[in-house]
């Protein structure tokens, strides 16, 4: 199994709590979480980055174990290997698209210079269309420019896989299919693993292999649940 | 005229040095009180505050209570370390930090918090560590309502009379900064002495308004800021 995904946890105070009891298990490549707004997808996608922690339950992607509350073990995210392209992207507003991505190159205490190059950068630069803008603040691009960005930011660091929160959802149409396109052969080309949330049943139609459906913080329909992959095992 | 430009010297000398420990500690309260939700973190923050509102005779006191050679800490310092602080230019560096403390934590608080959590958890994914974010991303958007804090703190610390005068006296030279020689001059009735004294409190003052302008465009008054957005 490429994924098996446990969680417990509730949420804010109360009375205004919100239970999270989600349990899938997925072997797909692209892997999406599908539901309506406030169902708890991302919260799912930030406890499986290690974002938060979930009061119970287990994360594994393939055999590695990166949370598991029954022995104790939260392995930090920065250690998890996960790419995480966030909703509003989180850019680093001080830092030119350039820096941005190469952000995860540099893990010291200071910021890639403005002029720092590598091949990496250089690579998704191009391949992304984003040279004439890598000097640019974030601020300073188009909507279509920092989604991009943000998705080599992720690359550049080399992720053993992809999350990605609603990444289409700021969109117009036309350029949500352009971009649903470009993310579909990127997935391909480099079969890197993908787990994608949406609202959006056109994004599930053209990007899905498999799907969870979540809604109000539980699994309604889709993969086969957690315990019925470890019979399996 | 001497005396004003020894007086404008210490005056200079104490303020940059308040700032700057205000700039360590004030920031390192600003970040804790903006992070951790622990209970009494409201008492905590409108004791720092009281520097702000308390009359600066009231602030002298209790330093001197504190500092005083039979203070607890100064009776501590006295016999352990030999040093004594009351009536000394670096007791006036202390009351002028403390008198203007919660400009800086005030500002930094702000600040902190004004930076989204969403960037601090991008730069964790993409593998960075807890100090690390902290000095590429939390610091770098904090740095302007920081920098702000601590130059309305340098002008605090510069004008600092009543805390100053309880702690560390009016030695001429020593501890006699420019808005305590103003008023030894005028107590005086050395008339001249007070007009050059008064020019060059006012006209320092507006350098310093002119380059906080300068390093911190707009933003001066206000100590809301939403990094470089």
């Amino acid at each position: 199994m490429r994924w098996q995904v446990q969680l417990i946890s509730r949420l804010g105070h109360a009375p205004s709590t919100f239970d999270i009891h989600i349990d899938f298990a997925s072997d797909a490549q692209r892997l999406v979480l599908f539901g309506p707004s406030g169902a708890g997808k991302t919260q799912t996608m930030m406890m499986m980055a290690g974002l938060t922690t979930p009061q119970q339950g287990k994360v594994v992607f393939h055999d590695k174990v990166l949370f598991d509350s029954v022995n104790h073990l939260h392995l930090p995210t920065r250690q998890r290997g996960l790419g995480y392209v966030f909703q509003d992207y989180a850019l680093f507003p001080h830092l030119t698209v350039r820096q941005n991505m190469g952000f995860a190159l540099r893990q010291g205490w200071r910021n890639p210079s403005t002029s720092h190059s590598d091949p990496q950068v250089d690579h998704w630069l191009a391949v992304f269309q984003l040279q004439s803008v890598a000097d640019l603040l974030p601020e300073q691009i188009s909507g279509g420019q920092r989604q991009r960005t943000a998705l080599a930011r992720a690359l550049v660091a080399q992720p053993q896989a992809l999350l990605l929160d609603e990444p289409f959802a700021a969109m117009d149409r036309p350029l949500r299919q352009r971009l649903r396109q470009e993310l579909l052969e990127l997935q391909t080309e480099l079969s890197l693993p993908m787990v994608l949330i949406t609202h959006d049943e056109e994004d599930v139609q053209a990007f899905a292999q498999e799907v969870v459906h979540i809604e109000k913080g539980r699994v309604v329909s889709g993969s086969s649940p957690f315990e019925q992959a470890n019979h399996r095992v | 005229m001497d005396t004003a430009w020894v007086a404008l010297a210490l005056t200079l000398k104490v303020a940059g040095w308040a700032t700057a420990i205000n700039m360590v500690f004030g920031v390192a309260v600003g970040l804790a009180l903006s992070r951790w939700r622990w209970m009494g973190r409201d008492v905590v923050d409108a004791l720092l505050t009281l520097p702000m509102v308390l009359p600066p005779t009231v602030l002298g006191y209790y330093l001197l209570v504190l500092l005083g050679r039979h203070g607890v800490i100064g009776q501590w310092l006295q016999d352990k370390l030999g040093i004594q602080l009351i009536f000394t230019w670096q007791g006036a560096v202390i009351a002028a930090s403390v008198v203007a403390f919660p400009l800086v934590f005030k500002a930094a608080r702000a600040a902190f918090e004004n930076v989204e959590p969403n960037l601090e958890q991008a730069a964790r994914v993409l593998g960075l560590s807890e100090t690390a974010v902290f000095f590429r991303v939390t610091l770098p958007l904090a740095w302007r309502g920081i920098l702000a804090g601590s130059l309305l703190a340098f002008a605090r610390a510069t004008g600092e009379f009543g805390a100053t005068l309880m702690v560390a006296g009016s030695i001429a030279g020593e501890t006699q900064t420019l808005s305590i020689a103003v008023y030894e001059a005028v107590q005086a009735g050395q008339d001249a002495t007070a007009n050059f004294l008064v020019l060059v409190t006012s006209v320092s003052c507006f350098a310093l308004l002119l380059s906080a302008g300068y390093l911190a465009p707009g933003r001066i008054a206000g100590q809301t800021q939403r990094g470089a957005r």
